[in-house]
């Protein structure tokens, strides 16, 4: 290169511009939710203004006068969400300690795969096949349970009176199937975690592999499991499809009768967003903004969670 | 303690039928259930969607990919075609939009912020938001967008991207990881500026990678209809354009459709989700076989 | 220190022309071929002083190498010539080294600049994962290179003077990645050319080499010394004392004041003398084998 000797220069006008589009890119992420928040929260204003604090405790949901109660629905998604984890935490952790413990290679494939399209599936899916195919026969099921629980103080009130296809259980199950996978993908990840050794010596003491299993490998993945836990929690309350066309939409029922038909906060937006005036458009973006914090904050835990359990069980391994 | 001369006492090493070794067994036996359980619900599903959906969307095929929804909806027959060109519109958008501003994001986040506290911010922030419900993203579009200037496929196409993008930006983010120091360096000692690194050598390497997280992203926003349902409408004739008028989409009509009480409706739901499923399991094998290359390539 | 008898260089392109309109500040020069004048040179990271008191100067199509024991800073001092320190955040550099009489590190250098005359060949070959074509395509591509025939040129020369032509020329658009690790380095050695740079720095070139790789390097080292001026690190003493016409001894201390080691020039010679009448005891001890 026969030029003249000269090593000045500052960074180019592009290099500085690339920075400046790649800067601007990651503000995005903050300026949506930023967005989201002041947008949102600017909407509540009409039904806070009419129903006040009682908003949040009212029992009473009646768009035709005008009175809107959050209640019901809180109540709903947190009574699916824990029903779809009484059903899936059992499965999920069965399946990953299957999985990462027992399952030779090659049967760990197609299981893999499997738990890979359930996760694949869209939610909207679930949800046609929930109210289509499951409901009616799932409504028989019902019955039979109700009716061989019957005389049983708390179980009858659960498996209660005139089952319905659409109902918190139907709701219930339909999210267990689809948490499922999440639930299973991250325990794996911090079973495994366990540090080889460990389960040697558990072995080589003498024990059976559950013995190995709830000596080495539980005390271990302990935390990451609640987290895993936790955060198929989240995704149970923030489902909104599947939830909606299964739920049953009935309106106001606090009940602990899981047969009977119910609503939560995604499905009753869902559901009754298509008639809706201003006010009652207020009232349903108030309960949005309500799952969205809810859900945040349990996401925020369990992720906390997670990451603790697997750094604390990284550094021993 | 033997002696010499002892007798030599005979010892049994054959598995004893004990409680403990149940108790394993049966576990063992509930792991395996386990399994079962969840295999099951999947066969079923795929046996509806085949069993009910493929007479419909395969009936005088290719009808119901391109013929109109008919708008008396007791009336049976296909099709599904505005609703198709829907899903394909928002979808599409929502990539154009996401893509890109993830993969730059990505890029600040881990060329050149790295540990920064605005960084650290940004990468939380996107954690955060992918917990996010997407029926929360919908009514914010809705209300940012659509209640301005009415329904589009723009609209949803805006709250699909915003569901694609933290995706986007945590796959992408992964990548770049894993693309070695020593690579960066050897560009930047032939006199490279740091954007031509990252755009010549960089992101090169992590393509295949970047890829396949975007076509998984990708395949989540096709599959979704919460955050179609408050911004594009419910148009049932075929719409082609981006900005204007209501529109439709395969999840939306899925979701319409299967609480009607005709029949016909409901065929259709089901041929619809049929399509839906395969449009989804079609891109999550791609994404599969990209990365698998990926992986065995490095 | 030797007087080497050049003619004066009256080209830019030969070594050791001095811009004589160029404004920028001279640091001071004691010799007058010596391309790299280091004077005190220091090099912290953070707090931590990786290597001070390096004064020694560089001259003009030698091959000088830097030698000592692990954690000395010879690759720290290495990585200042072409100011590849600054990718580490938090790495400062006291004292001054001057390039062609210019202060590598005065405010208005640009590292990029400066790597576009000085080159780098790294310890472990590191390839783009591109065809081997493209691969020395790059350094004449980003400084502005765009003629087809211009560039084939370009890669073949490169690849003769590494002498690396004739093994791969029917496959110039295969993979990079998939030749032997003598190659590729040699590789790495062609795309290091291809830019014409004035100086190439070598980071123990050879430590993840076999033999037979390492003598093939070394001797494409004495033919590349013609046109190009080589600093070379290693940790194999005979290497330095095959190839390099001066060697620099570094050893290093255990700084009082933290708990880590300090890198410090010892000693700075021909490599005869290095080798064959040390003038410091470490070098001797080094040298004959009694610690390192």
């Amino acid at each position: 290169m026969a030029e003249p000797l000269h090593l000045r220069g500052t960074p180019s006008r592009s290099d500085q511009a690339f920075r400046g589009l790649a800067i601007g890119a990651a503000a995005v992420v903050l300026l949506v939710l930023a967005l989201i928040a002041i947008e949102m929260s600017g909407r509540m204003g009409p039904v806070l203004d009419r129903m006040g604090f009682d908003y949040f405790t009212s029992r009473r949901w009646s768009p035709g006068e005008r009175l809107f109660g959050a209640l019901p629905f809180l109540w709903g998604t947190l009574y699916t969400a824990i029903i779809a984890l009484v059903l899936a935490v059992p499965v999920s952790l069965l399946v990953a300690l299957f999985v990462t413990q027992l399952a030779s290679p090659a049967v760990r494939k197609p299981i893999v795969y499997v738990l890979d399209l359930l996760a694949v599936v869209p939610s909207v899916v679930y949800g046609l096949w929930g109210v289509l195919v499951l409901a009616q026969p799932l409504q028989k099921v019902f019955l039979a349970i109700h009716n061989a629980v019957d005389g049983i103080p708390g179980l009858q009130s659960i498996f209660g009176a005139s089952p319905q296809g659409r109902s918190f259980m139907t709701a219930g199950i339909i999210l267990a199937i689809m948490i499922t996978p999440i639930i299973t993908s991250l325990a794996r990840e911090v079973i495994e975690t366990t540090p080889q050794n460990e389960k040697e010596a558990a072995y080589a003491l003498g024990a059976t592999r559950w013995e190995m299993i709830r000596a080495s490998v539980l005390p271990h993945a302990k935390g990451g499991l609640v987290g895993a836990v936790m955060l198929g929690l989240g995704r149970a309350m923030g489902e909104t499809i599947a939830a909606a066309l299964v739920i049953g939409s009935s309106i106001g029922q606090i009940t602990i009768n899981a047969f009977a038909p119910g609503n939560s906060m995604p499905a009753v937006i869902a559901n009754e967003w298509g008639e809706a005036d201003q006010l009652h458009k207020s009232a349903m973006i108030a309960l949005a903004l309500l799952l969205f914090a809810i859900t945040v904050i349990v996401n925020l835990v369990s992720s906390a969670i997670v990451q603790r359990s697997l750094r604390r069980s990284r550094g021993t391994a | 303690m033997r002696h010499p001369g002892d007798p030599i006492l005979a010892i049994s090493l054959e598995p004893k039928l004990s409680w403990r070794t149940i108790k394993s067994f049966v576990m063992s036996g509930l792991m395996i259930a386990a399994f079962v359980a969840i295999t099951i619900p999947l066969v079923l599903i795929i046996y509806s969607l085949v069993a009910r959906g493929a007479p419909v969307a395969l009936k005088a095929f290719p009808d119901f990919f391109t013929a109109a929804i008919p708008i008396v909806s007791r009336r049976s027959g296909p099709g599904m075609g505005p609703a198709i060109v829907g899903t394909l519109l928002c979808t599409g958008g929502a990539t154009l939009i996401a893509v890109p501003l993830g993969i730059l994001g990505a890029v600040y986040l881990h060329e050149y912020g790295k540990m920064s506290a605005f960084a650290r911010l940004v990468r939380f922030m996107a954690m955060v938001m992918t917990g996010v419900p997407s029926i929360v993203m919908g009514l914010f579009v809705y209300v940012l967008w659509t209640m301005r200037f009415g329904y589009s496929a723009f609209g949803g196409a805006l709250a699909l991207a915003c569901l694609m993008l933290p995706i986007v930006i945590g796959a992408t983010e992964q990548m770049l990881r894993l693309v070695p120091d020593h690579m960066r360096e050897a560009a930047y000692a032939l006199g490279a500026t740091k954007s031509r690194v990252i755009l010549t050598v960089v992101l090169p390497a992590a393509l295949p990678g970047i890829l396949s997280g975007c076509l998984l992203a990708v395949a989540r926003a096709a599959g979704e209809t919460a955050p179609l349902l408050f911004t594009i409408g419910a148009a049932t004739a075929y719409n082609p354009h981006l900005f204007e008028n209501a529109n439709t989409a395969l999840s939306v009509q899925i979701f319409g459709n299967a609480t009607s009480s005709f029949a016909a409706a409901q065929e259709r739901a089901w041929g619809a989700a049929l399509t839906l499923v395969v449009l989804t399991f079609l891109l999550t094998l791609v994404a599969r076989i990209v990365a698998a290359r990926f992986a065995a390539k490095r | 220190m030797l007087q080497t008898a050049l003619t004066e260089p009256t080209r830019p392109s030969q070594p050791g022309y001095r811009d004589s309109a160029s404004d920028i500040p001279m640091a001071a020069a004691t010799e007058a071929h010596a391309l790299f004048v280091l004077d005190k040179l220091e090099v912290f990271y953070g707090s931590f002083r990786a290597v001070r008191d390096v004064t020694l100067q560089i001259h003009a199509n030698e091959i000088t190498a830097f030698i000592g024991p692990s954690g000395c800073g010879k690759t720290t001092v290495l990585r200042c010539l072409n100011r590849m320190n600054d990718l580490i955040p938090g790495a400062r550099v006291g004292g001054t080294i001057a390039y062609h009489g210019i202060d590598l590190y005065g405010d208005e250098v640009s590292a990029t600049e400066v790597r576009r005359r000085i080159g780098m060949v790294f310890q472990k070959p590191n390839p783009f994962p591109k065809s081997i074509y493209e691969n020395i395509a790059y350094g004449p591509r980003i400084n502005g290179v765009r003629d087809r025939g211009k560039l084939d040129q370009i890669v073949e020369k490169s690849l003769r003077a590494a002498a690396l032509w004739d093994e791969v020329k029917d496959r110039l658009h295969g993979s990079a990645l998939a030749m032997s690790g003598g190659q590729q380095q040699r590789l790495c050695i062609a795309r290091t050319i291809a830019v014409e740079p004035e100086v190439v720095l070598m980071d123990e070139p050879c430590s993840a080499l076999d033999p037979i790789a390492t003598a093939r390097i070394e001797e494409l080292m004495r033919e590349l010394k013609r046109t190009y001026t080589i600093v070379i690190v290693t940790h194999n003493m005979q290497q330095a004392a095959r190839v390099s016409d001066r060697t620099a001894f570094f050893t290093a201390e255990l700084d009082p004041k933290a708990e880590r080691r300090t890198g410090v020039l010892v000693e700075y010679d021909t490599t005869s003398r290095i080798f064959s009448n040390p003038r410091d005891e470490r070098t001797e001890n080094y040298i004959t084998g009694r610690f390192g």
